[in-house]
Protein backbone atom coordinates (compact mmCIF):
# COMPACT_ATOMS: atom_id res chain seq x y z
CA UNK A 1 0.00 0.00 0.00
CA UNK A 2 1.66 3.19 -1.15
CA UNK A 3 1.46 6.32 0.98
CA UNK A 4 1.26 9.86 -0.35
CA UNK A 5 1.97 12.35 2.42
CA UNK A 6 1.21 15.92 1.33
CA UNK A 7 2.20 17.11 4.82
CA UNK A 8 5.77 15.82 4.77
CA UNK A 9 5.93 15.81 0.93
CA UNK A 10 6.86 12.11 0.81
CA UNK A 11 5.92 9.12 -1.31
CA UNK A 12 6.40 5.73 0.31
CA UNK A 13 6.35 2.36 -1.45
CA UNK A 14 7.00 -1.21 -0.40
CA UNK A 15 8.89 -3.78 -2.46
CA UNK A 16 9.26 -7.39 -1.33
CA UNK A 17 12.06 -9.77 -2.31
CA UNK A 18 10.57 -13.26 -2.56
CA UNK A 19 12.18 -16.61 -3.37
CA UNK A 20 13.26 -20.00 -2.01
CA UNK A 21 15.59 -20.44 0.96
CA UNK A 22 19.23 -19.42 0.41
CA UNK A 23 18.53 -17.89 -3.01
CA UNK A 24 20.18 -14.58 -2.06
CA UNK A 25 17.36 -12.22 -1.07
CA UNK A 26 19.16 -10.94 2.01
CA UNK A 27 22.42 -10.71 0.02
CA UNK A 28 20.67 -8.36 -2.44
CA UNK A 29 19.76 -6.09 0.47
CA UNK A 30 23.25 -6.31 2.00
CA UNK A 31 24.76 -5.20 -1.28
CA UNK A 32 22.37 -2.25 -1.64
CA UNK A 33 23.01 -1.29 1.98
CA UNK A 34 26.78 -1.31 1.45
CA UNK A 35 26.66 0.76 -1.75
CA UNK A 36 23.86 3.23 -1.10
CA UNK A 37 24.94 6.70 0.13
CA UNK A 38 24.71 6.72 3.93
CA UNK A 39 22.48 9.80 4.11
CA UNK A 40 20.07 8.23 1.61
CA UNK A 41 19.39 5.03 3.52
CA UNK A 42 18.37 3.97 7.00
CA UNK A 43 19.73 1.10 9.05
CA UNK A 44 19.17 -2.42 7.83
CA UNK A 45 17.04 -4.47 10.19
CA UNK A 46 17.44 -8.25 10.12
CA UNK A 47 15.26 -10.54 12.15
CA UNK A 48 17.33 -13.68 11.73
CA UNK A 49 18.07 -16.93 13.56
CA UNK A 50 21.43 -17.54 15.26
CA UNK A 51 22.63 -19.12 12.02
CA UNK A 52 21.73 -15.97 10.09
CA UNK A 53 18.73 -17.45 8.32
CA UNK A 54 15.89 -14.95 7.95
CA UNK A 55 13.30 -15.61 10.66
CA UNK A 56 10.74 -12.89 9.97
CA UNK A 57 12.09 -10.29 7.54
CA UNK A 58 14.98 -8.04 6.60
CA UNK A 59 14.15 -4.40 6.08
CA UNK A 60 16.12 -1.70 4.30
CA UNK A 61 14.69 1.83 3.87
CA UNK A 62 16.11 3.66 0.85
CA UNK A 63 15.57 7.22 -0.38
CA UNK A 64 15.65 7.64 -4.12
CA UNK A 65 15.61 11.38 -4.50
CA UNK A 66 12.80 13.77 -5.34
CA UNK A 67 10.05 13.55 -7.91
CA UNK A 68 7.85 16.58 -8.49
CA UNK A 69 8.73 18.01 -5.07
CA UNK A 70 8.08 14.74 -3.22
CA UNK A 71 10.83 12.71 -1.54
CA UNK A 72 10.53 9.11 -2.72
CA UNK A 73 11.16 6.42 -0.15
CA UNK A 74 11.21 2.68 -0.69
CA UNK A 75 10.92 0.08 2.05
CA UNK A 76 12.66 -3.08 0.82
CA UNK A 77 11.68 -6.28 2.62
CA UNK A 78 12.74 -9.90 2.26
CA UNK A 79 10.61 -12.86 3.25
CA UNK A 80 12.01 -15.91 5.05
CA UNK A 81 12.62 -18.46 2.30
CA UNK A 82 12.42 -21.66 4.30
CA UNK A 83 9.24 -23.61 3.60
CA UNK A 84 8.02 -23.80 7.21
CA UNK A 85 7.94 -20.01 7.63
CA UNK A 86 4.86 -19.77 5.45
CA UNK A 87 2.73 -17.74 7.89
CA UNK A 88 5.38 -15.04 8.31
CA UNK A 89 5.97 -14.90 4.54
CA UNK A 90 2.33 -14.07 4.06
CA UNK A 91 2.51 -11.24 6.61
CA UNK A 92 5.55 -9.63 4.99
CA UNK A 93 3.98 -9.83 1.54
CA UNK A 94 0.87 -7.98 2.71
CA UNK A 95 0.47 -4.48 1.19
CA UNK A 96 3.46 -4.90 -1.15
CA UNK A 97 3.46 -2.50 -4.09
CA UNK A 98 5.85 -4.69 -6.09
CA UNK A 99 7.63 -8.04 -5.90
CA UNK A 100 11.12 -9.13 -6.95
CA UNK A 101 11.43 -12.90 -7.25
CA UNK A 102 14.99 -14.06 -6.66
CA UNK A 103 15.48 -17.46 -8.30
CA UNK A 104 18.43 -19.72 -7.55
CA UNK A 105 20.01 -20.58 -10.92
CA UNK A 106 21.38 -23.95 -9.79
CA UNK A 107 19.78 -26.98 -11.46
CA UNK A 108 19.22 -28.70 -8.11
CA UNK A 109 17.17 -25.71 -6.86
CA UNK A 110 14.73 -25.60 -9.76
CA UNK A 111 12.01 -27.44 -7.83
CA UNK A 112 12.45 -25.02 -4.91
CA UNK A 113 12.10 -22.07 -7.31
CA UNK A 114 8.88 -23.46 -8.78
CA UNK A 115 7.46 -24.25 -5.36
CA UNK A 116 8.25 -20.76 -4.09
CA UNK A 117 6.70 -19.13 -7.16
CA UNK A 118 3.50 -21.15 -6.65
CA UNK A 119 3.54 -20.17 -2.99
CA UNK A 120 3.80 -16.50 -3.98
CA UNK A 121 0.80 -16.78 -6.33
CA UNK A 122 -1.22 -18.53 -3.63
CA UNK A 123 -0.47 -15.88 -1.01
CA UNK A 124 -1.32 -13.05 -3.38
CA UNK A 125 -4.55 -14.78 -4.35
CA UNK A 126 -5.51 -15.00 -0.66
CA UNK A 127 -5.21 -11.21 -0.55
CA UNK A 128 -7.29 -11.01 -3.75
CA UNK A 129 -4.24 -9.99 -5.76
CA UNK A 130 -3.03 -11.59 -8.95
CA UNK A 131 0.64 -12.03 -9.73
CA UNK A 132 0.05 -11.14 -13.37
CA UNK A 133 -1.37 -7.75 -12.32
CA UNK A 134 1.39 -7.01 -9.82
CA UNK A 135 4.60 -5.11 -10.65
CA UNK A 136 6.87 -8.14 -10.83
CA UNK A 137 10.53 -8.67 -11.76
CA UNK A 138 12.62 -11.85 -11.88
CA UNK A 139 16.26 -12.18 -10.92
CA UNK A 140 18.30 -15.29 -11.78
CA UNK A 141 20.89 -15.25 -9.05
CA UNK A 142 24.07 -17.30 -8.56
CA UNK A 143 25.04 -17.11 -12.23
CA UNK A 144 28.67 -17.73 -11.23
CA UNK A 145 28.03 -21.24 -9.90
CA UNK A 146 29.02 -24.26 -12.05
CA UNK A 147 25.59 -25.91 -11.92
CA UNK A 148 23.73 -22.76 -13.02
CA UNK A 149 21.14 -23.58 -15.69
CA UNK A 150 21.06 -21.58 -18.94
CA UNK A 151 18.91 -18.45 -18.64
CA UNK A 152 16.71 -19.68 -21.48
CA UNK A 153 15.79 -22.76 -19.43
CA UNK A 154 15.10 -20.75 -16.27
CA UNK A 155 13.08 -18.24 -18.23
CA UNK A 156 10.95 -20.92 -19.90
CA UNK A 157 10.10 -22.47 -16.54
CA UNK A 158 9.72 -19.39 -14.35
CA UNK A 159 8.81 -16.51 -16.63
CA UNK A 160 5.96 -17.40 -18.97
CA UNK A 161 4.64 -13.84 -18.64
CA UNK A 162 7.96 -12.40 -19.87
CA UNK A 163 8.34 -9.87 -17.12
CA UNK A 164 11.71 -8.08 -16.89
CA UNK A 165 14.40 -10.63 -15.94
CA UNK A 166 17.99 -10.14 -14.84
CA UNK A 167 21.06 -12.28 -14.29
CA UNK A 168 22.80 -11.65 -11.00
CA UNK A 169 25.65 -12.56 -8.69
CA UNK A 170 24.36 -10.85 -5.58
CA UNK A 171 27.55 -10.93 -3.42
CA UNK A 172 29.43 -8.97 -6.10
CA UNK A 173 26.43 -6.76 -6.86
CA UNK A 174 26.17 -7.86 -10.49
CA UNK A 175 22.56 -7.37 -11.56
CA UNK A 176 21.36 -6.20 -8.14
CA UNK A 177 20.81 -2.54 -8.96
CA UNK A 178 19.41 -3.32 -12.42
CA UNK A 179 16.80 -5.58 -10.81
CA UNK A 180 15.77 -2.90 -8.33
CA UNK A 181 15.62 -0.20 -11.01
CA UNK A 182 13.27 -2.31 -13.12
CA UNK A 183 11.04 -2.98 -10.12
CA UNK A 184 10.93 0.72 -9.18
CA UNK A 185 9.95 1.63 -12.74
CA UNK A 186 7.12 -0.92 -12.77
CA UNK A 187 5.89 0.15 -9.34
CA UNK A 188 5.73 3.83 -10.34
CA UNK A 189 3.95 3.01 -13.59
CA UNK A 190 1.47 0.86 -11.70
CA UNK A 191 0.79 3.66 -9.20
CA UNK A 192 0.17 6.09 -12.05
CA UNK A 193 -2.79 4.00 -13.09
CA UNK A 194 -4.34 4.09 -9.63
CA UNK A 195 -6.10 6.94 -7.99
CA UNK B 1 -4.65 -4.29 -5.62
CA UNK B 2 -3.32 -2.56 -2.52
CA UNK B 3 -4.81 0.88 -1.99
CA UNK B 4 -3.02 4.16 -1.58
CA UNK B 5 -3.08 6.07 1.68
CA UNK B 6 -3.20 9.80 1.13
CA UNK B 7 -2.29 12.22 3.91
CA UNK B 8 -3.17 15.89 3.38
CA UNK B 9 -1.37 18.79 5.01
CA UNK B 10 -4.33 19.84 7.16
CA UNK B 11 -4.89 16.36 8.62
CA UNK B 12 -1.13 15.87 8.98
CA UNK B 13 -1.02 18.97 11.22
CA UNK B 14 -4.04 17.77 13.23
CA UNK B 15 -2.49 14.32 13.72
CA UNK B 16 0.85 15.81 14.74
CA UNK B 17 -0.98 18.02 17.27
CA UNK B 18 -2.76 14.98 18.78
CA UNK B 19 0.60 13.17 19.11
CA UNK B 20 2.19 16.22 20.76
CA UNK B 21 -0.65 16.54 23.24
CA UNK B 22 -0.65 12.82 24.02
CA UNK B 23 3.09 12.94 24.75
CA UNK B 24 2.54 15.86 27.13
CA UNK B 25 -0.54 14.50 28.90
CA UNK B 26 0.83 10.97 29.28
CA UNK B 27 4.31 12.20 30.31
CA UNK B 28 5.70 10.03 27.52
CA UNK B 29 9.19 10.18 26.05
CA UNK B 30 8.19 9.39 22.48
CA UNK B 31 4.89 9.08 20.61
CA UNK B 32 4.69 7.94 17.04
CA UNK B 33 2.06 6.90 14.58
CA UNK B 34 2.75 4.25 11.93
CA UNK B 35 0.62 2.82 9.14
CA UNK B 36 0.22 -0.95 8.95
CA UNK B 37 2.73 -0.90 6.11
CA UNK B 38 5.46 0.24 8.50
CA UNK B 39 5.63 3.83 7.28
CA UNK B 40 6.03 6.52 9.90
CA UNK B 41 3.14 9.02 9.74
CA UNK B 42 3.88 11.40 12.61
CA UNK B 43 6.19 11.52 15.57
CA UNK B 44 6.78 13.45 18.78
CA UNK B 45 10.24 13.14 20.35
CA UNK B 46 12.65 10.31 19.59
CA UNK B 47 15.22 12.52 17.89
CA UNK B 48 17.96 10.09 18.94
CA UNK B 49 16.03 6.98 17.99
CA UNK B 50 15.99 5.14 14.67
CA UNK B 51 12.27 5.78 14.19
CA UNK B 52 12.28 4.32 10.64
CA UNK B 53 13.39 0.91 11.94
CA UNK B 54 11.10 1.23 14.95
CA UNK B 55 8.15 1.91 12.63
CA UNK B 56 8.91 -1.12 10.47
CA UNK B 57 9.39 -3.43 13.46
CA UNK B 58 6.21 -2.14 15.11
CA UNK B 59 4.22 -2.91 11.97
CA UNK B 60 5.86 -6.36 11.86
CA UNK B 61 5.00 -6.87 15.50
CA UNK B 62 1.35 -5.94 14.88
CA UNK B 63 1.23 -8.18 11.81
CA UNK B 64 2.62 -11.13 13.78
CA UNK B 65 0.25 -10.50 16.69
CA UNK B 66 -2.65 -10.26 14.24
CA UNK B 67 -1.56 -13.63 12.82
CA UNK B 68 -1.62 -15.15 16.30
CA UNK B 69 -5.08 -13.65 16.93
CA UNK B 70 -6.39 -15.22 13.75
CA UNK B 71 -5.05 -18.63 14.71
CA UNK B 72 -6.98 -18.58 17.99
CA UNK B 73 -10.11 -17.07 16.43
CA UNK B 74 -9.67 -13.59 17.86
CA UNK B 75 -10.36 -10.52 15.72
CA UNK B 76 -7.22 -8.72 16.80
CA UNK B 77 -5.24 -7.79 19.91
CA UNK B 78 -5.76 -4.07 19.89
CA UNK B 79 -3.16 -3.33 22.59
CA UNK B 80 0.33 -4.66 23.19
CA UNK B 81 2.55 -3.72 26.12
CA UNK B 82 6.29 -4.34 26.42
CA UNK B 83 7.77 -3.78 29.85
CA UNK B 84 11.46 -3.00 30.06
CA UNK B 85 13.84 -2.24 32.94
CA UNK B 86 13.99 1.44 32.05
CA UNK B 87 11.54 2.10 29.22
CA UNK B 88 8.18 0.60 28.33
CA UNK B 89 6.35 0.48 25.00
CA UNK B 90 2.58 0.67 24.63
CA UNK B 91 1.23 -0.17 21.17
CA UNK B 92 -2.38 0.40 20.17
CA UNK B 93 -4.25 -0.13 16.91
CA UNK B 94 -6.33 2.91 15.96
CA UNK B 95 -9.49 2.37 13.93
CA UNK B 96 -8.09 -0.91 12.55
CA UNK B 97 -5.84 1.14 10.28
CA UNK B 98 -2.88 2.76 12.00
CA UNK B 99 -0.66 1.98 14.96
CA UNK B 100 -0.07 4.38 17.86
CA UNK B 101 3.14 3.77 19.80
CA UNK B 102 3.97 5.37 23.15
CA UNK B 103 7.38 4.96 24.80
CA UNK B 104 7.48 5.95 28.47
CA UNK B 105 9.60 5.50 31.58
CA UNK B 106 8.90 5.59 35.32
CA UNK B 107 7.86 9.26 35.16
CA UNK B 108 4.56 7.93 33.82
CA UNK B 109 2.51 4.79 34.42
CA UNK B 110 0.71 2.19 32.34
CA UNK B 111 -2.66 3.36 33.72
CA UNK B 112 -2.07 6.97 32.72
CA UNK B 113 -0.78 5.98 29.28
CA UNK B 114 -3.81 3.74 28.65
CA UNK B 115 -6.18 6.50 29.69
CA UNK B 116 -4.58 9.14 27.46
CA UNK B 117 -4.13 6.73 24.54
CA UNK B 118 -7.86 5.93 24.63
CA UNK B 119 -8.77 9.59 24.24
CA UNK B 120 -6.13 10.24 21.56
CA UNK B 121 -7.22 7.12 19.63
CA UNK B 122 -10.79 8.40 19.43
CA UNK B 123 -9.58 11.73 18.06
CA UNK B 124 -7.21 10.06 15.58
CA UNK B 125 -9.94 7.69 14.44
CA UNK B 126 -12.18 10.64 13.56
CA UNK B 127 -9.38 12.36 11.63
CA UNK B 128 -8.64 9.18 9.64
CA UNK B 129 -12.35 8.72 8.85
CA UNK B 130 -12.44 12.26 7.46
CA UNK B 131 -9.21 11.64 5.58
CA UNK B 132 -10.66 8.61 3.81
CA UNK B 133 -13.78 10.52 2.83
CA UNK B 134 -11.71 13.45 1.62
CA UNK B 135 -9.50 11.27 -0.59
CA UNK B 136 -12.62 9.80 -2.24
CA UNK B 137 -14.22 13.15 -2.96
CA UNK B 138 -14.11 14.53 -6.49
CA UNK B 139 -11.67 17.41 -6.64
CA UNK B 140 -9.32 15.85 -4.05
CA UNK B 141 -5.70 16.89 -4.61
CA UNK B 142 -4.23 15.03 -7.56
CA UNK B 143 -1.89 12.18 -6.58
CA UNK B 144 1.70 13.08 -7.50
CA UNK B 145 2.04 9.58 -8.97
CA UNK B 146 -0.21 10.63 -11.86
CA UNK B 147 2.35 13.21 -12.97
CA UNK B 148 5.42 10.99 -12.87
CA UNK B 149 7.10 10.50 -16.25
CA UNK B 150 9.68 7.96 -17.44
CA UNK B 151 12.27 10.77 -17.38
CA UNK B 152 11.52 11.42 -13.69
CA UNK B 153 12.13 7.76 -12.91
CA UNK B 154 15.37 7.70 -14.95
CA UNK B 155 16.56 10.74 -13.07
CA UNK B 156 16.16 8.96 -9.72
CA UNK B 157 18.99 6.63 -10.66
CA UNK B 158 21.29 9.11 -12.36
CA UNK B 159 21.40 11.80 -9.65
Amino acid sequence: MSTVNFGSRELYLKVVYYGPGLCGKTTNLHYLYSKWPKNERGNMVSLATETERTLFFDFLPLSLGEIRGFKTKFGLYTVPGQVFYDATRKLVLRNADGVIFVADSQAERMDANLESLDNLSDHLAESKLALDKMPFVLQYNKRDLPSALPVSELSAALNPRKVPEFEAVAPTGAGVLETLKAAVRLVFNDQKNKK
Amino acid sequence: MAQQMVMYDQEFQQISAVCDRLAREASAKVVFLVDKNGQLIATHGGENLDTTSLASLTAGNIAATGGIAKLIDEKEFSQIFHEGQRDNVHINIVGGRVILVVIFDNRSSLGLVRLRVKKASEELSKIFDLLLKKADQPGAAESPFAEISDEDIDKLFTD
